[in-house]
């Protein structure tokens, strides 16, 4: 078949930022952190599989100043993801397409997937101080 | 003339080289990984602290190790499928394209395995 030079979309600098496309390039980028996080929990697993002292160690990574935000980061990576995804989800059965309907459901993925972060570790925080 | 099919031309096109079935199978392990994800939260959350015999014992019950095993699982899947997307799409160089998705390929089998094997020597207690 001869090349022909195929239409190709424009690049994206000519677009304007809007919450649609934010937050479909955030539920990537949380995704690529979360594939990060599978090998911080795999990591966990098998220091826990290895006994105490590979626990520990662990344990002490996790709570560094570094470890605390990647935990910190995950959950609210985890709770934006699984709240977006089930947004994309509606759509692949055909609902909640409309203008107003796409712009509340994205704004209530991000003020849920905030503020159940603080939810999770609040209780967290709380139970270590008790 | 070409003797090829309209669809015959078209099939195999596109960054990903395939249909659906990618697109399918990250839907199906995304509903699944709802209640899995739940779980493995509030299992978490609800034990009274995650020191080395606690979680220990949590991960013993059989339960707790069959479904750490099937969230694992479908997480390495779900992440492999994922990030497999993110390199179709912005990895252009045929060759490096080719090379990153075999490295992803092994890193996922790679950390899976080892999280799996984890929790079946917890289960089995060795």
């Amino acid at each position: 078949m001869p090349a022909r030079a195929r239409p190709t979309s424009p690049h994206l600098g000519i677009y304007q930022w809007q919450i649609g496309n934010s937050l479909s390039i955030v539920h990537r980028l949380t995704g690529v952190a979360l594939s990060l996080g599978l090998v911080a929990l795999c990591y966990w697993l098998v220091s826990l599989a290895g006994g105490e002292q590979s626990y520990a160690q662990a344990a002490k990574l996790f709570a560094s100043p570094v470890g605390l935000f990647g935990l910190v980061g995950w959950t609210f990576a985890f709770l934006y993801h699984l709240l977006n995804g089930v947004r994309h989800l509606f759509w692949d059965v055909g609902y909640g397409f409309e203008r107003t309907q796409r712009h509340v459901s994205g704004w209530f993925v991000v003020a849920g997937s905030l503020a159940l972060t603080l939810c999770v570790w609040g209780l967290i925080w709380a139970g270590h101080r008790s | 003339m070409s003797l090829q099919s309209p669809l015959g031309r078209v099939l195999g096109l596109g960054s990903a080289k395939d249909g659906t079935g990618h697109w399918w199978a990250q839907r199906v392990s995304a509903v699944a990984l709802i209640p899995l994800t739940l779980w493995f939260m509030f299992s978490l959350l609800s034990l009274p602290a995650l020191d080395y015999a606690t979680v220990r014992a949590w991960l013993s019950f059989p339960m707790s190790g069959f479904l750490a095993l099937l969230s694992v699982t479908v997480l390495t899947y779900h992440s492999y499928l994922g990030t497999t997307e993110v390199i179709e799409d912005y990895v252009h160089s045929a060759g490096m394209k080719v090379l990153s998705l075999l490295l992803l390929r092994f890193a996922h089998a790679l950390v899976g395995g080892a999280g799996i094997f984890a929790i079946m020597r917890i289960a089995f207690g060795s």
